[in-house]
């Protein structure tokens, strides 16, 4: 029997077989879209770079060198030098490192709080679905980048302030779709098995219903991390994020701008970056839609 | 036996799975005269999509093959789609399972039989009005006036019923299929559905395809049945000699059911016979 | 005889408020004895199912008493309370969790109550409701109909309930595999000596299945006979007629009787 009879079996023998064989199938359909694919390639090399930064044989990203400054893209420096004679490229590999912290760490915060919030609002409802609905909707109407600018420039500009301001910001779409995913399934028979069952709200929220919302909140997820990536840009472009000489991407273009018209490359390396990592994000995003959301029959 | 208004022969239906293609509906054949024609199964058995395809209406990637599909002459197979809605909603008409989905929400039942007088049949608007109030009375809907300005959603199971009924027969079509047009209802609504479709088949000289799980039911209703397992056509009777049939598919399927004051300790369970399916 | 595992009191419940509440159960008294197999009939609007809830403790906005196990019981139960009763629904397709497996469906009870040998149980239901061991591990999708409902029944008895509640359990079913588990429940009751509550809108179904049954019309119960009285033609009620003659077939004479009533 072949590895892939095994996970392809109808008649799992044992819970581990299952689940595998689940998430094959999910990657066999995956697999079969060859823009997510491309996605998925991007994204992983983002990784494979952000990890592998400080042993991939590149100069520092902070080493300063004025005899070389502003080298355009060539044999030495493939992506040229900034203002600074830093090594483009090295920093533009190490900015990756400060791009996938940003984005990991507002999921971290984000997700739980929006499926916390959208579940218990959801399946409780009445009084408590009122009050969590109207905090909602309060941090939904502001406009993101703006809070995060007044977060940030109410306490000290830097990475963490970034990471906050974007986290803050950016929870309340989970919650409404935790929460319209939550009423679908409320009512379901299997949620009453439950409850007859003598099992917790507790429980069911989080055994029943947060598995039925993942798919939707891991395909937002996805699809958000463009925005992410582009505020976090936002704000190094204004000051705001990552302090200099962290070589974050949307600093250096920042600092690139001065120079945009004639030497283009050292605003334009980190600019192709952020878009590359957005656009293969978002594809990602949308093969992950098709294999996963619920509602597809 | 005059012309038959539908002669279908050799019906393939076939989709395409990860194991290569399958075949649901397995060389079909049967004609149909102005008669009411059952097709029984249970679910799985190909019933729904031998109806579909009839009406040209196999989802896609399902594929539709066969050696005759004719429709009084026409052949359905060789009718170019754009030419379809000629026929399809016109001179063919579908009732489904359940009028819910089958009615738009945001469109008065009214506007909705409107709409399939004035695609069909003529655009006058005051006749296309006439004409629907008269539908409506047809399937013995008491108060049309009324009904006619009330959402989907406000009618009860029977009545949407009824209402997608007088819709499909507006443009007065040769052969309505009705593909389990009662299962969602209550037995006394059932019947008054059933009789219905009953008056208009003897009224209009329609003829009828009734598509159902309910062996009772179908073979109280109709004149002919047709059984059918595994996508073929297992057996056909008529439908008063139903308790003579001889395939043991039809047999088991006549002794699973409880009846009342069934006193056998346990109910005969159907053993599927590998053969049937050949 | 024994006292009533279950007894209903003048039970009413309602939805909606003002000019639209809904009374949907109004003053429902049943009593039914240990190890009997009592039948609710009506048509849909009747407040069967509204009867069945209340009773499984899914629904506790409700006037009148309900009596189980002779304590009266509410929505909040203990999970003594919960185990003396379980209930199987109508539609296998949506009653499981779609991405449960079997194997979690069935240990799940088990852990809520926090019961021991958890492995054991799971293996025992799946063997008493006709299920393999290779099934254990499926997914819901990748099961029949009938294989689900099994699955359903198992789910209610890893409990080892004393009161099993039928909500419509086979009318989602195809005749022949209805009569697999028609059969089960049936093995089952002998074995264990279920108490069950079964509703349906099938006559034929429920006298096969229960001694004794009530119909249900409008949130009322008009009458309460015995099977073999119902199949033998002795009832009072008009609108028993009704059904039983519907039940009997396509039948033109009924429908003019039917035509004129509406």
């Amino acid at each position: 029997m072949t590895a892939r009879d095994w996970l392809l079996t109808d008649t799992p023998g044992s819970r581990r077989q299952a689940s595998f064989g689940h998430w094959y199938r999910n990657w066999l359909a995956f697999r079969g879209n060859p823009l997510a694919m491309v996605g998925f390639a991007i994204v992983l090399a983002l990784i494979l770079i952000a990890v592998l930064a400080p042993v991939l044989p590149l100069q520092s990203p902070t080493l300063q060198s004025l005899s070389t400054r502003l080298q355009p893209p060539g044999a030495g420096h493939w992506f040229g030098t900034d203002e600074l004679g830093r090594d483009i490229l090295s920093r533009v590999a190490w900015g990756a490192r400060i791009t996938l912290t940003i984005v990991i760490m507002v999921v971290v915060i984000v997700v739980p709080i929006g499926l916390l919030i959208g579940t218990i609002s959801g399946y409780i409802g009445g009084a408590v679905d009122v009050v969590l609905m109207r905090v909602t909707d309060i941090f939904l109407a502001f406009p993101r980048l703006i809070l995060a600018l007044a977060f940030v420039a109410a306490i000290k500009p830097g990475l963490e302030s970034a990471i906050i301001a974007i986290a803050l910001t950016s929870w309340p779409p989970y919650a409404r779709i935790a929460r319209a995913e939550t009423i679908t399934v409320r009512n379901a028979d299997f949620v009453k098995a439950a409850r007859l069952q003598g099992a917790s709200p507790f429980r069911i929220i989080w055994h029943y219903v947060v598995p039925l919302c993942t798919a939707s909140v891991i395909v937002r997820m996805t699809l958000d991390m463009a925005g992410i990536i582009l505020t976090a840009a936002g704000l190094g472009f204004l000051g705001l994020g990552a302090q200099p000489p962290t070589p974050e991407w949307g600093a250096m273009i920042s600092t690139g701008r001065d120079y945009l018209l004639d030497q283009w490359w050292v605003a334009t390396i980190p600019g192709i970056a952020i878009f590359v990592v957005s656009l293969g994000f978002n594809l990602l995003g949308d093969g992950l839609r098709d294999v996963l959301d619920p509602k597809r029959s | 036996m005059s012309a038959p208004i539908l002669d279908v022969e050799n019906l393939r239906v076939t989709f395409p799975t990860y194991q290569g293609f399958v075949d649901v509906v397995r060389g079909v054949s049967f004609s149909l005269g102005r008669e009411r024609l059952g097709i029984v199964g249970e679910s799985g058995s190909g019933k729904s999509l031998t109806g579909r395809s009839i009406m040209r209406l196999v989802p896609s990637p399902g594929r539709v093959s066969a050696d005759r599909l004719s429709f009084v002459g026409m052949d359905l197979l060789k009718v170019p789609e754009k030419e379809m809605p000629k026929i399809r909603g016109k001179r063919i008409s579908m009732v489904l399972q359940d009028p819910k989905f089958s009615l738009n929400p945001v469109m008065t039942v009214g506007q909705q039989i409107e709409e399939a007088f004035r695609l069909h049949v003529a655009r006058d608007r005051a006749l296309a009005r006439a004409k629907s109030i008269e539908a409506l009375k047809a399937v013995k809907i008491r108060d049309p006036e009324a009904v006619y300005h009330l959402y989907p959603h406000q009618l009860s199971g029977g009545m949407g019923q009824r209402v997608m009924i007088a819709m499909m027969l507006i443009p007065e079509p040769q052969l309505l299929i009705a593909d389990e047009p009662t299962s969602a209802l209550d037995v006394t609504v059932q019947l008054q559905v059933l009789a219905i479709l009953d008056d208009l088949v003897r009224e209009r000289g329609m003829s009828l395809i009734l598509i159902s799980h309910d062996l009772g039911m179908v073979s109280a209703f109709c004149d002919r049945v047709m059984i059918m397992y595994a996508g073929k056509v297992v057996e056909t009777v008529k439908a008063s000699e139903l308790h003579q049939v001889q395939h043991p598919y039809a047999k088991g399927l006549l002794a699973s059911s409880p009846r009342l004051g069934d006193d056998r300790p346990e109910l005969p369970v159907l053993q599927r016979d590998a053969s049937w399916a050949r | 005889m024994t006292a009533p595992m279950i007894e209903i009191d003048g039970l009413g419940i309602s939805f909606g408020k003002g000019a639209r509440r809904l009374n949907a159960v109004r003053d429902v008294s049943l009593s039914i004895a240990e190890g009997e197999a009592f039948g609710l009939v009506g048509e849909s609007g009747s407040g069967k199912s509204t009867v069945l809830n209340a009773v499984a403790g899914l629904i506790g906005d409700y006037s009148g008493t309900i009596r189980i196990g002779g304590a009266v019981v509410s929505l909040s139960r203990s999970h003594a309370q919960r185990r003396l009763i379980q209930m199987v629904f109508q539609d296998p397709y949506g009653s499981l969790h779609p991405r449960h497996t079997v194997d979690k469906i069935l240990s799940e009870p088990a852990r809520i109550h926090g019961l021991t040998n958890v492995e054991k149980r799971v293996e025992r239901a799946l063997a008493d409701v006709g299920l393999k061991p290779e099934h254990r591990f499926r997914f819901p999708h990748q099961l029949s109909g009938g294989q689900r409902q099994r699955v359903a029944i198992a789910r209610a008895i890893v409990l080892e309930p004393r009161v099993l509640l039928l909500d419509e359990p086979t009318s989602a079913l195809d005749v022949s595999v209805q009569a697999e588990v028609l059969n089960l429940l049936r093995r089952l009751r002998r074995e264990r000596g279920f108490t069950t509550i079964m509703v349906s809108h099938n006559l034929a179904v429920v006298s096969y299945m229960c001694g004794r049954l009530a119909v249900m019309n409008r949130g009322r119960i008009l009458e309460t006979l015995a099977s073999a009285d119902l199949a033998a033609g002795r009832f009072d009620h008009a609108y028993t007629r009704q059904l039983f003659r519907a039940s009997s077939g396509y039948d033109r004479e009924l429908l003019q009787d039917l035509w004129e009533e509406a």
